[in-house]
C-alpha cells in the first residue's frame, strides 16, 4: 500500500493537539479533586452511618458504575438542562459528569481503604484520648490515603483517558483536536501517529511521577 | 414517559446490536486473551515482550481513539472495515489486553508447588495446565473476568460514535425525532443498568462462593 | 552387581552468585534408603530436586536407571535437551513427596492419587480407582478417600501425598522434609508409613532433620555441608563415630550430650 506520510498539516495545527492535551489533563485533574471530595464524604457516610445512608450511597455508586460513561455525558449535557431549565457550557457539563463518575469509583476505593486501617491504630488513638473527630483527621484519613494511593494514581490515569469522551460534546480536548484535523486535512494516519504517543507518553509520565510521589510519601513514616 | 414507551421496540433493536457486539468481543477476547496470557506467564522472553508491549500500548490509549483509528485510520492504509467490524475489532483488541492480565494474575496466584507436584508425577505442560492449574485458576479468573464482560457491555456504547446503531445510537435517533432527551436517556440508563448490575452481582456471588471452598 | 539406580556425577548448581552444589558424586542402588542430612543451606534439598529436574542443574549429570534426565545423546556425541514429554516420562519414574504436601486443592484425596494414574500411566479408570483405593488404605485413609484436602489434617494430607507418589510405582522415591510442616503429634503416623515402605524395599532418598528417623529408616546416611558430600556410610558409622569436624559440630548442636560423650 502506498501511503505518503505528510506531517506538514499536523505541525501546522499542532497547537490544537497541544492545547487539547493540556485541557484533557485539566479536566481529569479537576474531576478527580471533586471526585475525591465526593468519594471521601460518601465513604465516611457509608462506614459511619446507618442503613438508610448506606442505601443512598449504594444507589449512587451502582447507578453510576453500571451505566456507560457516554450515556452519562449525554444525559448531563443534553438531558438535564432541558429538564431542569439550567444552562452550562459543554466543558462544565463534562466536569460535572466526570466528577460524579470518579466519585462513584472512589467511594469504593476509600471504603475498602478505611476497612484496611488496622483497628490497633484506632485503639491506640482512643487510648491517648483522641475524640472520634480527631481520630478521623489524624489517624483514619491519613492511614487510609497511604493504603489507597496506588489505586488513586490508577484512577487518575484512567480518568485522563476517559476525557477523550468529552470530544463527543465538542469539548476541544486531545481526541477532539485529532478529529478536527482528520476531517479538515484528511491526514488521518499521521494524526494517530502523533496523538497515540501523546496519550502514551503523558500517561506513563503521570504514572512515573505519581509512583515517585507515592514512594516519597510512603517512605516518610 | 409515553415517548419512551413508543420508542421501546426501536430501542430493543439497538439493544440486540449492543448484545451482539458485546458477545463477539467477549468470545474472541476470551480465547485469544487466555492463550496469550498463558504465553505471557510461561513463554520465553522473546514471546513475552511483544505481548507486554501490546498490553501496555493498548491500555495506554483511550478506547475511543482505538475505535476512531479502526474506522477512520485503517482505510488510509488500505484496510476498509465497515463500521460494525471496525468497532468490534477495536473493542476486541482492547479487551484482549485485559483478559491477558486477568489470566496472568489468576495463574500466578496458584502456588508454585502445584506445578512442581504436577511435574513430579510426570504430567507434561498442557496436562498440568488442564488438570491442575486451570481448574484452580478459574476461581481467581472468573470474578474479574465477569467485570470485564460488564465493562465490554458498557464500553460498547462507544460504537455509536462511528454509526453502529446500537442501543446508544438508537436512543440518539429517537431523541433526534422527538426532542425529548430525558425520558429516553433514563430508559436507556435503566436497560444498561439491568444488564451490568446483574453481571456484577453474579461476579460478586461467584467470588464469595469460591473464596470459602478453597484451602483453609 | 548391576548399575546403580541413581548415578549422580560432578553435579553443580548455582543460584546467581551462590554456589549451592559444588560437585556432587553419589550412587544409589536399588533397595537403598538414603537419609540425606546436613545444616540448612547445605544444598540437600537442591540436590533432591535435581534428581527429578525440578531444579535445572548447571553441570554434571543425573542418571536414573541409566537414563540421563536432562539431555539425551543424539549419537554423534552432542547432547540435546529433552523435550517436555520425554522429561515427563522420566519424572514419572521418580516419585516425590513435598514438605508442604502440595495436594491439588480442587481434587478429592482419591482424585489426587488417580490423576497421575489415568493421565500419565494411562490406566483405565476402574483400575486406577482400585489402585488408588488400595494405596489410600495402605496409608490408613480408607475412610477419607472422598474428602477434599482442606478437610484433612496435615498428617492425613501428607499421607495422601505419599500415596499419590507411590501409586505411580516409581523406581525411586524422594522425600523432602516431609514432616517438618507437621505438628509434633502428627509426625509419627507419617513416619510409620515411610518405615513400612522401606521394609518392602522401596528405594528412597530422604531429606530430614530428624536424626532418629534418619537412623531408623535409612540403611545409609549421607551428610552434606556447603554443597559437598562430607560423609557417607552406614548410619552407625556416620552418626555414632563422626570423623569429620563439621559433622561433629552439626550433630552436637542437634544432640548436646553426644558432644559431652566425645
Amino acid at each position: 500500500m502506498d501511503y505518503h506520510f505528510n506531517f506538514r498539516y499536523i505541525w501546522k495545527h499542532f497547537d490544537r493537539l497541544l492545547d487539547g492535551l493540556v485541557l484533557s489533563l485539566e479536566l481529569a485533574f479537576i474531576s478527580i479533586l471533586i471526585g475525591i471530595v465526593i468519594g471521601l464524604a460518601l465513604a465516611l457516610v457509608h462506614t459511619d452511618f446507618g442503613w438508610k445512608a448506606r442505601s443512598f450511597v449504594a444507589v449512587y455508586v451502582e447507578g453510576i458504575r453500571n451505566v456507560p460513561l457516554l450515556l452519562l455525558v449525554y444525559l448531563v449535557f443534553y438531558g438535564l438542562p432541558q429538564a431542569g431549565g439550567m444552562e452550562y457550557s459543554a466543558q462544565t457539563s463534562f466536569i460535572i459528569t466526570l466528577s460524579l463518575y470518579s466519585g462513584a469509583y472512589l467511594v469504593e476505593v476509600f471504603r475498602s481503604g478505611f476497612d484496611a486501617v488496622p483497628t490497633g491504630l484506632i485503639d491506640a488513638g482512643k487510648a491517648i484520648g483522641l475524640t472520634p473527630w480527631q481520630r478521623l483527621i489524624y489517624i483514619r484519613i491519613p492511614t487510609m490515603f497511604r493504603i489507597v494511593l496506588p489505586s488513586l494514581s490508577n484512577a487518575f490515569i484512567s480518568l485522563f483517558k476517559d476525557t477523550s469522551i468529552a470530544s463527543v460534546i465538542a469539548v476541544p480536548e486531545l481526541t477532539y483536536g485529532a478529529q478536527w484535523i482528520n476531517f479538515n486535512t484528511f491526514r488521518i494516519i499521521e494524526v494517530y501517529v502523533v496523538i497515540t504517543p501523546m496519550y502514551l507518553v503523558t500517561g506513563y509520565a503521570i504514572l512515573i511521577g505519581l509512583r515517585q510521589i507515592e514512594n516519597r510519601y510512603l517512605k516518610r513514616s | 414517559m409515553e415517548v419512551a414507551f413508543n420508542a421501546l421496540p426501536f430501542l430493543m433493536e439497538g439493544l440486540w446490536v449492543t448484545v451482539k457486539v458485546t458477545a463477539i468481543v467477549v468470545a474472541i477476547s476470551l480465547v485469544v486473551g487466555v492463550v496469550m496470557g498463558v504465553v505471557l506467564t510461561y513463554g520465553s522472553a522473546w514471546v513475552r515482550w511483544p505481548i507486554r508491549l501490546y498490553t501496555d500500548f493498548i491500555r495506554g490509549i483511550p478506547v475511543l481513539v482505538l475505535i476512531f483509528f479502526a474506522y477512520y485510520g485503517l482505510p488510509a492504509i488500505g484496510l476498509n472495515l465497515d463500521n460494525f467490524t471496525a468497532a468490534v475489532t477495536a473493542l476486541t483488541a482492547f479487551k484482549i489486553a485485559h483478559v491477558i492480565e486477568t489470566t496472568r494474575g489468576a495463574i500466578q496466584s496458584i502456588h508454585q508447588g502445584q506445578t512442581e507436584a504436577g511435574k513430579a508425577i510426570g504430567l507434561p505442560f498442557w496436562d498440568r495446565m488442564i488438570y491442575i492449574i486451570f481448574p484452580q485458576a478459574v476461581r481467581r479468573f472468573l470474578p474479574p473476568w465477569i467485570n470485564t464482560v460488564a465493562d465490554a457491555a458498557k464500553g460498547s456504547a462507544l460504537v455509536s460514535l462511528i454509526g453502529v446503531v446500537d442501543l446508544m445510537l438508537a436512543m440518539q435517533k429517537v431523541i433526534g425525532r422527538t426532542f425529548e432527551p430525558m425520558p429516553i436517556y433514563l430508559l436507556g440508563a435503566v436497560i444498561y443498568f439491568l444488564i451490568n448490575y446483574s453481571l456484577s452481582l453474579s461476579s460478586r456471588r461467584l467470588e464469595k462462593q469460591f473464596s470459602y471452598s478453597l484451602e483453609k | 552387581m548391576s548399575d546403580p539406580l541413581v548415578k549422580i556425577s560432578g553435579l553443580t548448581k548455582a543460584f546467581g552468585d551462590v554456589e549451592v552444589l559444588k560437585g556432587i558424586d553419589l550412587e544409589i542402588n536399588t533397595g537403598q534408603v538414603v537419609s540425606l542430612i546436613g545444616p540448612s543451606g547445605s544444598g540437600k534439598t537442591t540436590l533432591l530436586r535435581c534428581i527429578n529436574y525440578l531444579v535445572e542443574y548447571d553441570d554434571g549429570s543425573v542418571l536414573i536407571d541409566g537414563q540421563e534426565i536432562a539431555h539425551k545423546d543424539t549419537g554423534n556425541g552432542t547432547r540435546q535437551p529433552r523435550s517436555e514429554r520425554e522429561l515427563s516420562a522420566i519424572r514419572a519414574q521418580v516419585g516425590m513427596v513435598f514438605q508442604l504436601f502440595y495436594l491439588y486443592p480442587h481434587l478429592s484425596a482419591i482424585e489426587n492419587v488417580t490423576l497421575g494414574l489415568t493421565k500419565v500411566r494411562k490406566l483405565p479408570k476402574a483400575q486406577a480407582q482400585s489402585m488408588a483405593e488400595a494405596w489410600l488404605e495402605r496409608v490408613g485413609l480408607s475412610d477419607k478417600m472422598n474428602n477434599m484436602p482442606s478437610e484433612l489434617s496435615g498428617g492425613q494430607q501428607q499421607r495422601v501425598g505419599i500415596a499419590r507418589a507411590v501409586a505411580m510405582e516409581p523406581k525411586v522415591l524422594l522425600l523432602d522434609e516431609i514432616t517438618s510442616a507437621l505438628d509434633p503429634e502428627l509426625v509419627g503416623e507419617v513416619l510409620a508409613v515411610v518405615q513400612s515402605l522401606a521394609k518392602e524395599g522401596m528405594t528412597m532418598i530422604v531429606v530430614t532433620h530428624e536424626m532418629t528417623f534418619a537412623r531408623d529408616v535409612g540403611n545409609r546416611v549421607v551428610f552434606m555441608d556447603e554443597g559437598r558430600v562430607v560423609a557417607d556410610g552406614l548410619p552407625s558409622e556416620v552418626l555414632d563415630n563422626p570423623e569429620n569436624e563439621r559433622l561433629r559440630t552439626f550433630l552436637s548442636r542437634l544432640n548436646p550430650h553426644l558432644a559431652l560423650e566425645k
